[in-house]
C-alpha cells in the first residue's frame, strides 16, 4: 500500500483544482435541493433525476447543433430550462396537491417520481453512454507553477461563485426572494399579508429544479452522461445539505466544499479509499454537529 | 363591514366556537371581550380564513366570504394582526413591511415613510432582523406590517398583551390615530380597561359563546357582565 509517498506540490495543486471545482458542481446542485428543502419542506428524491435530465438535455442541445461549441453554450443555457419546464408540469400537476402531507408521503411520493424519472429518461435517451464536447477554449489544460491545471475546471471555478452570487442577490435582494424567505419560517403568515403561497412554492420548486439542471449541464463534458447519475448525486446531496444545515443555500456551499476537498485530498493520500474520506467527514460534522455546520431552517 | 353569522368552528374534533354571531359597522372600533381561552383568538382566524367555520356565515363589504383562503381576504381588505405576532424572523424590519406592501385602493394608503411616522421607533431598527425585536417592537411590527397591505378592516389580536403600561398608551394612541385615518377596526383584548377606552360598541365571548354584546357604555354600567365575564 502506498500512502501518499509522491506527495508534491504541483499534483497538490491540481488535486486542490479538481476538488474545488467537483465542489461548485456540487454546490449548485445541493443549493437547489437545499432551497426546496427550506422553502417547500420537500426533500426531494428525485433531485438527482432532474440533474440527470440536465446532463441528458445538455447532450441533445449538443447533438442538435451539431456537437459544435455553439452547442455546447447552448446546452448550458437550454438544458436547465428544460429541467425548469418538466419541474414546473411536476409541481403544478402533483407536488401542490401534496404539501400538507406529512414528510414520509413526500419522501415517498418524491421517490416515486424519481423511478418515474429514470424510465422517462430511459425510453427518451436509451441506456448507451452519451457525451458532451467542451469547447476548444474550455479543452486541454494550462500550467501554473508546474502544476496542470485542466481549463474546465478552472471555468467551474468561475461559474460556481457567479452563481453563488446570484443566488444571494436573489435571496436577499429581490421582493420573490425574501417573500421565499418568509415562507420558509412561516407560510401561513405569508398568506396572510395577501401572498398566493402556492404560487410561491411554484417558484421556488422551479428554481431549487433549474440549478440541478444546470449542474448536470455543467457535469456533462466531464462526465459519461449515463443512467444511474442520479442516485450517485442524491447520496451525496443529502448528506452534503444535511452537515451544511438543512435548507440553508451557504451550508450547501459549506458542505460542497468539504465534501470536493475532502475527496480529492483522499485521492493524494490514499488512492484506492479516496471515496471514504468525505463520509468520515460527514461523520465526524454529524458527530460535532448533529444539525448541521450552518443554521438550519427545519 | 363585516357581518358573522352563527359561525362554528373546530380545531380537529373539539368545537371551540358555537354560533358566534357580530357585526363591524365601517369606520368603528369594535372589541370582543374574553377571558384566555373563550374563542377571540378563532374568532378572528375564523374571520381570516385560517380555521374557516364548518358552519355559518362571514360577509365583508356585503360580499360572501365564508371559507375563502388567506390571501384572498387579505386583497379584498382585511388585515390581521396575529395575537403572537409572528413577524419573519429571517427578515429585517424592512423587509417584513416591504413584502407586505399591497396598493391602496383608496386615495391615501399607507407606505413605508407613513408607517415610520406612525411607529417611530421602527425606523430606528430597519435593518435589524425580526428575531431580535423586543415584545413591543414585535407588536408595533406586527402592526405596522398589516397597514402596510393598506386594509379596510383591521383584525387586531391582544395588541397590548404583555406590554408596559407606557407602551400600552402609546399602542392606544396609535390605534386612535388609525381610526381617525378611516380604519375599521375589530379588536381581540383581554385587557378590559384599553379596550373599553378604544371601542365604540363591545362584545364579550366565554366558552365559544358571544354572552353579551352592547356599547361601551352599557358595558361598563351593567355590573353584573363585568363582574360575571370581566373580573373588573
Ligand atoms: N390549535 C388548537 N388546537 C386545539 N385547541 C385549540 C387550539 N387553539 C386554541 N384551542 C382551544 O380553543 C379554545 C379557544 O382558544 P382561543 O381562541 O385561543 O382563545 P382566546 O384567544 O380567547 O384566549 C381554548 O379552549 C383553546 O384551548
Ligand atoms: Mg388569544
Amino acid at each position: 500500500m502506498e500512502l501518499g509517498q509522491s506527495i508534491d506540490l504541483a499534483s497538490l495543486g491540481s488535486q486542490l483544482l479538481v476538488g474545488l471545482s467537483r465542489a461548485m458542481i456540487l454546490f449548485i446542485v445541493c443549493a437547489g435541493l437545499s432551497f426546496v428543502l427550506g422553502v417547500l419542506r420537500v426533500p426531494n428524491v428525485a433531485h438527482g433525476s432532474l440533474y440527470m435530465i440536465g446532463a441528458f438535455s445538455a447532450y441533445s442541445v449538443f447533438a442538435l447543433f451539431g456537437t459544435s461549441s455553439t452547442g455546447f453554450w447552448l446546452s448550458l443555457i437550454l438544458a436547465p430550462f428544460v429541467v425548469a419546464l418538466v419541474s414546473l408540469i411536476a409541481e403544478r400537476a402533483l407536488f401542490c396537491h401534496l404539501y400538507q402531507r406529512e414528510h414520509l408521503m413526500l419522501l415517498l411520493f418524491t421517490f416515486a417520481l424519481m423511478l418515474i424519472f429514470g424510465d422517462l429518461v430511459k425510453i427518451i435517451w436509451g441506456a448507451e453512454y452519451r457525451s458532451v464536447l467542451a469547447p476548444s477554449i474550455l479543452r486541454g489544460s494550462i500550467s501554473i507553477f508546474g502544476s496542470s491545471l485542466p481549463r474546465y475546471n478552472l471555468f467551474l471555478l468561475i461559474v460556481g461563485p457567479l452563481v453563488a452570487i446570484g443566488l444571494w442577490f436573489f435571496t436577499s435582494k429581490t421582493k420573490i426572494g425574501k417573500i421565499s424567505r418568509a415562507a420558509a419560517v412561516d407560510r401561513e403568515m405569508v398568506g396572510v399579508i395577501g401572498i398566493n403561497v402556492s404560487w410561491v412554492f411554484a417558484g421556488a420548486f422551479v428554481l431549487g429544479c433549474f440549478l440541478a439542471g444546470f449542474g448536470g449541464a455543467l457535469v456533462a463534458p466531464t462526465v459519461s452522461i449515463s443512467l444511474g447519475m442520479d442516485h450517485d448525486i442524491i447520496i451525496e446531496a443529502f448528506l452534503i445539505v444535511t452537515i451544511g444545515g438543512l435548507g440553508n443555500i451557504w451550508g450547501a456551499l459549506v458542505g460542497s466544499l468539504i465534501f470536493g476537498l475532502t475527496h480529492s485530498f483522499g485521492v493524494l493520500l490514499w488512492p484506492q479509499f479516496a471515496i471514504v474520506f468525505p463520509y468520515a467527514a460527514v461523520v465526524i460534522v454529524l458527530l460535532l454537529r448533529p444539525r448541521g455546520l450552518l443554521k438550519s431552517v427545519w | 363591514m363585516l357581518e358573522v353569522e352563527g359561525i362554528h368552528t373546530f380545531y380537529g374534533l373539539s368545537h371551540i366556537l358555537f354560533g358566534v354571531s357580530l357585526r363591524v359597522e365601517p369606520g368603528k372600533v369594535v372589541c370582543l371581550l374574553g377571558r384566555n381561552g373563550a374563542g377571540k383568538t378563532t374568532t378572528m382566524k375564523s374571520i381570516m380564513g385560517l380555521t374557516p367555520p364548518k358552519r355559518g356565515n362571514i360577509r365583508f363589504k356585503d360580499e360572501e366570504i365564508t371559507g375563502k383562503q388567506p390571501y384572498v381576504l387579505a386583497r379584498k381588505g382585511i388585515g390581521y394582526v396575529p395575537d403572537d405576532r409572528r413577524i419573519f424572523a429571517d427578515l429585517t424590519v424592512g423587509e417584513n413591511l416591504e413584502i407586505a406592501a399591497r396598493k391602496a385602493r383608496g386615495t391615501e394608503g399607507w407606505d413605508m415613510e407613513r408607517i415610520y411616522e406612525l411607529f417611530p421607533a421602527l425606523k430606528n431598527i430597519e435593518s435589524r432582523k425580526g428575531g431580535c425585536l423586543s415584545g413591543g417592537e414585535q407588536k408595533m411590527l406586527a402592526i405596522a406590517r398589516a397597514l402596510m397591505g393598506n386594509p379596510e378592516l383591521l383584525l387586531l389580536d391582544e395588541p397590548t398583551e404583555g406590554l408596559a403600561p407606557t407602551m400600552v398608551h402609546a399602542l392606544e394612541d396609535q390605534i386612535r390615530k388609525l381610526r381617525q385615518a378611516g380604519l375599521t377596526v375589530l379588536l381581540a383584548e383581554q385587557n378590559v380597561r384599553s379596550a373599553l377606552r378604544l371601542s365604540d360598541h363591545g362584545y364579550i365571548i366565554d366558552n365559544g359563546q358571544i354572552r353579551y354584546q352592547g356599547s361601551v357604555g352599557e358595558l361598563e354600567e351593567n355590573e353584573e357582565v363585568r363582574r360575571k365575564y370581566l373580573l373588573v
